[in-house]
């Protein structure tokens, strides 16, 4: 299995007191799988795929990408694990706004030491970059802002997408287009894909559904 | 509505408590730089004000001696039959333990009316004043020690300057072991009709004009100018870190601007708001930059009194009052700078759109638009200091001196992006081209430290070059000028005969230091006897000389000058110069004499002699084997019974110059301390306020692979390029300051030019400082990015940031 979440708790501490987010999550995923994560705002989605990302730590449980205890993996060893393993696609796209459109794209593979020149090259056309590659990311619209985050993504070819709402900031048709595009690719390539998103209709696009409520997981 | 208004943009403050202190720290710093050295300037120049006033001396013409320091009380005595309204001044040096009094000594008799009131006593007024023990009067500092040294009481009185001790003329004769003399005579401004002219009564006087005899505050303005203009400078460079922080503040709270406005907040009362918030922070800070300034003052005022005593021979009072204008002053500075560094920010407001969307880098970017254009400005400021610096005067060297340094101010921004841009395809890896590119986009929020820090640096490249390149000078002229082993002075002319007469056979050479007081090419100056002698010939340190001068001079018939009448009179070698009594000379040499405020000339001993017969003999060189040196001293002291301090070796001379010199240049160091570290204060302001800034930079590098501890590691190394590029910059900045300060400011200011010296030893030194200072800057917003809470940088995936 790509990805285990077995059990993970997760609980924040906040002015009125402590709020468990996540308790006792578990979900599966396999390479080439795709599966979306919906529930209600400020159910635990974004904190769940943080814990699989290593961006966060969860109280309790386990998590298993790629063979590997992310819980047992220190500072270095999950941005290793963020470098080498994971794409993340942000709703804000996060963007680095040094860097033009072309460096961005191929950032992560780049820190990855995954760089393949060829495959930029083919992700860029795929996504219409091509004549967008010169360009800084605050020139650019919210669609093509998030097309590059998907091909920084997955120009490092990962073994995991984790996707936060990719089409959350922007307008129907544009969300439809990108998320045309993402699952294209991600079938193309194999990836596994966990994606969070509202939108029951864009969740009955990918291969399964899990709904988290409760700071539980419930497949749907 | 306004005071909710003022809840919402208060509450940016209280959210941002480390950058509402750095804007605090910053303006405090400004003013109390700026006020403590105008605090310096005002006790100085009340004090010069005090002496000129001595006396009505700073509105009365007087008498003085044609040439030397007296004159004979016989002409007093003609003149005041003659009927001429005259009064008799004394003044003159007293010992006084480790110290010495100024002693000033009046007739309250012939005094001109309102010239000095005595104040009454238990002693009693005029009886007491001139009776012997007599009566003396001092200010209030000076009161209480100079009772010690002297027969009568000291009562405090005001107006009489510090250091300066005033009594009766004839009592004050005695002290100063001058029975029959006088130092000059002032004479009353309503004179009675009739009176044969005082030429034909005392032909040995000249008069003086009151804007001649009061010189003193002329004299110093260039070291006042010195001070005032680091003064401002550190105000600027405070400025700098008000703009950086209060700029930063309106573009964080562009959103709340908008909502108010969206809620039905007129732009005018908002404008109100953010000013009576400026004004607010403008007056706590400002309060706290004059208590501050008052104490760095009182810290620097000893050492400025010793640089202004050493330069000039001023007295100064080393202790400071506090002075009601100051408090004003200060705080009008402070908000004059708070409205200053906030004006753009407040235009800004004013012309916020209600529907303008939150850009939290648009301050930046716009900043970065404006590199070109104040490149261009700096351009433009350099070609104007290279214009000012060929042109005469004190202020044309001064307003190179601020073209350059605002002009390279504004280039810097340019010249950075130009060099980051230039290396950046040579950067090896991913990482490494994010460093750079990053660091570009940096550069707008940054520029503003980064040119205090460049400003500092060369302040103290440029001021440390003047400094070490005079103290080389001034050392190598002092082994040059100091070539006898032994100074003897006796205690008068027979005394002296009878010192040379027993030390002749002795030693290889008795040489005469005689010197009288008498103006030269209309300036004051100093004539000084010189034999004919290798210890001159072979060791006097000339800049240009005639064939042959030392024998021109020798026989007479021509002098040396100082560099600094050379200058002032724009005198050369071969040209004529009138000496006091209308002798006319030719000028056979000009040489170095640096630290002396008055114009010399070096006349043979003979000559001197012949021309002003009335010229102190109590001084001598003594040539001798310097292995001999210390047994003659000693023998010199046992055979004559001369005080310690009357006969003293070439080492304590050269050791007593140098501790004079390096007093002189105590407040400079301190002052490019300050700057330094205010400069410090601006770059730890810029990069606090930016790292709370840079989290959605920064977030989505670590989300994609790289640790907090390096994002730490290459924030701290982005830190310490930047200075090391900015030190770069700094470098040949400071060298062409100093080449300005050594060759322009000083020839216009004190009359000597000075050769250039670098010591790259003290750049390697600074260079480390800068380091540190940006190291130190940068240390803490690195580690808090280092132990940042993953929750915090994932905060910024949020979808409300």
């Amino acid at each position: 299995m790509l990805l285990e979440v077995d059990g993970v708790a997760k609980t924040y501490a906040t002015g009125d007191g402590p709020v468990a987010v996540l308790r006792a999550a578990s979900l599966a995923l396999d390479a080439g799988q795709s599966l979306a994560l919906t529930g209600e705002s400020g159910s635990g989605k974004s904190t769940l795929l943080h814990l699989v990302a290593g961006l966060d730590r969860p109280d309790a449980g386990r998590i298993r990408v790629a063979g590997r205890e992310v819980g047992s993996l220190d500072d270095a060893g999950r941005a290793r694990l963020r470098r080498e393993t994971v794409g993340l696609i942000f709703q804000q796209f996060n963007l680095i706004p040094a860097l033009d459109v072309a460096a961005n794209l191929a950032f992560q593979a780049r820190i990855a030491g995954r760089h393949d020149r060829g495959w930029c090259d083919a992700l860029a056309g795929r996504l219409g970059l091509g004549p967008l590659l010169r360009r800084w990311p605050e020139e650019l619209s919210g669609g093509q802002q998030q097309r590059v985050a998907i091909g920084r993504a997955l120009a490092a070819r990962p073994r995991l997408i984790l996707a936060d709402e990719p089409t959350g900031s922007l307008d129907e048709a544009t969300g439809e287009a990108v998320l045309d595009l993402l699952l294209g690719l991600v079938s193309e390539t194999g990836t596994a894909l966990l994606m969070v998103t509202h939108s029951l209709r864009l969740a009955g696009r990918l291969g399964g559904r899990v709904h988290l409520a409760g700071g539980r997981l419930q497949p749907c | 509505m306004l005071r909710a208004g003022l809840a919402a943009l208060a509450g940016h403050w209280r959210r941002h408590p480390l950058q509402l202190a750095m804007a605090l720290a910053g303006l405090a710093l400004a003013t109390a730089l700026w006020t403590g050295v105008q605090a310096i300037n005002v006790e100085a120049r009340s004090s010069y004000a005090r002496a000129a006033a001595l006396l009505a001396q700073d509105r009365l013409a007087r008498l003085v001696p044609l040439v030397g320091a007296r004159l004979d009380e016989a002409d007093f005595v003609a003149l005041r039959r003659a009927g001429w309204l005259v009064a008799p001044v004394i003044e003159g040096w007293m010992p006084a333990g480790a110290a010495r009094l100024r002693l000033v000594g009046i007739d309250p008799l012939t005094a001109p009316p309102g010239a000095l009131a005595l104040p009454a006593g238990e002693a009693g007024g005029l009886a007491g004043f001139i009776t012997p023990p007599g009566r003396f009067l001092a200010d209030a500092a000076t009161a209480p020690a100079a009772a010690a040294h002297l027969p009568g009481p000291v009562a405090a009185a005001e107006g009489v300057a510090p250091g300066v001790v005033v009594g009766d003329v004839g009592i004050v004769q005695g002290l100063l072991d001058a029975e029959g003399q006088l130092s000059r005579l002032l004479l009353w401004p309503e004179q009675p009709a009739g009176l044969p002219a005082w030429q034909a009564v005392a032909p040995g006087l000249r008069l003086e004009t009151p804007a001649a005899a009061g010189d003193l505050a002329r004299l110093t303005d260039s070291f006042h100018l010195n001070l005032t203009a680091f003064g401002l400078f550190a105000y600027v460079v405070g400025l700098f870190i008000v703009h950086a922080a209060v700029g930063l503040a309106f573009e964080q709270r562009r959103a709340t601007f908008r909502t108010l406005r969206a809620l039905g907040m007129p732009v005018a009362t908002l404008v109100a708001l953010s000013l009576a918030e400026l004004l607010a922070m403008a007056l706590a800070a400002g309060l706290a930059g004059v208590a501050l300034g008052y104490l760095l003052a009182g810290a620097l005022l000893p050492d400025v009194a010793a640089t202004l005593r050493g330069l000039y021979g001023a007295a100064v009072a080393g202790g400071l009052a506090l002075r009601a204008e100051w408090w004003a002053a200060g705080l009008a500075m402070a908000v004059a700078g708070t409205l200053v560094a906030a004006a753009a920010g407040l235009v800004r407001l004013a012309r916020l759109p209600v529907l303008s969307a939150a850009r939290p880098r648009a301050w930046a970017r716009a900043s970065a638009r404006l590199i070109g254009g104040q490149a261009a400005a700096g351009a433009g400021l350099l070609a104007l200091a290279l214009g000012a610096g060929a042109l005469p005067g004190l202020p044309a060297a001064f307003a190179a001196v601020a073209a350059l340094l605002l002009g390279a101010a504004l280039v810097l921004p340019g010249v950075l992006a130009a060099a980051l841009a230039a290396v950046a395809p040579t950067a090896r890896g991913p990482v490494a081209g994010w460093f750079l590119a990053d660091t570009r986009l940096q550069l707008p929020g940054l520029s503003l430290a980064l040119m205090a820090l460049m400003l500092a640096l060369a302040a103290n490249i440029g001021v440390g070059t003047m400094v070490s390149s005079f103290r080389l000078a001034f050392t190598a002229w002092l082994d040059q000028r100091l070539v006898s082993e032994l100074y003897v002075t006796a205690r008068d002319d027979a005394e002296a005969a009878e010192v040379r007469e027993w030390l002749a056979p002795q030693v290889d050479a008795v040489l005469p230091i005689w010197s009288v007081e008498g103006p030269l090419a209309g300036l004051p100056g100093e004539i000084y006897g010189v034999a004919d002698h290798a210890t001159y010939r072979d060791h006097w340190p000339l800049i240009a000389a005639m064939q042959g001068a030392w024998d021109r001079v020798a026989a007479g018939r021509a002098v040396m000058a100082s560099e600094q009448l050379a200058r002032r009179a724009g005198l050369a070698p071969g040209d004529a110069l009138v000496l006091p009594g209308g002798v006319r000379v030719e000028v056979a040499g000009v040489y170095a004499d640096y630290g002396n405020p008055v114009g010399q000339v070096l006349l043979a001993a003979d000559r001197l002699a012949e021309l002003y017969p009335q010229v102190e003999r109590r001084r001598w060189a003594v040539r001798v084997a310097p292995a001999k040196a210390a047994e003659l001293a000693a023998g010199l002291a046992e055979r004559f019974g001369l005080e310690e301090g009357a006969v003293v070796d070439r080492a304590a001379v050269k050791a007593l110059s140098l501790g004079l010199f390096e007093r002189t240049f105590a407040v400079t160091a301190a002052l490019n301390v300050l700057t330094l570290g205010v400069a410090g204060v601006a770059l730890l302001a810029s990069l606090v306020t930016l790292a709370g800034m840079r989290l959605p930079q920064l977030a989505p590098v670590w989300a994609l692979g790289l640790t907090r501890a390096r994002l730490a590691r290459l924030e701290l190394a982005r830190a310490l390029m930047l200075a090391a590029l900015v030190f770069a910059a700094a470098l040949p900045l400071g060298l062409a300051l100093a080449w300005l300060l050594l060759a322009r400011v000083n020839v216009e200011a004190f009359g000597w030019r000075l050769p250039m010296h670098l010591f790259p030893a003290d750049w390697g030194v600074l260079l480390a400082m800068a380091l540190a200072a940006a190291g130190l800057a940068a240390a803490g917003p690195a580690r808090r990015l280092a132990r940042l809470r993953p929750a915090e940088l994932l905060g910024v995936f949020a979808n409300e940031r």
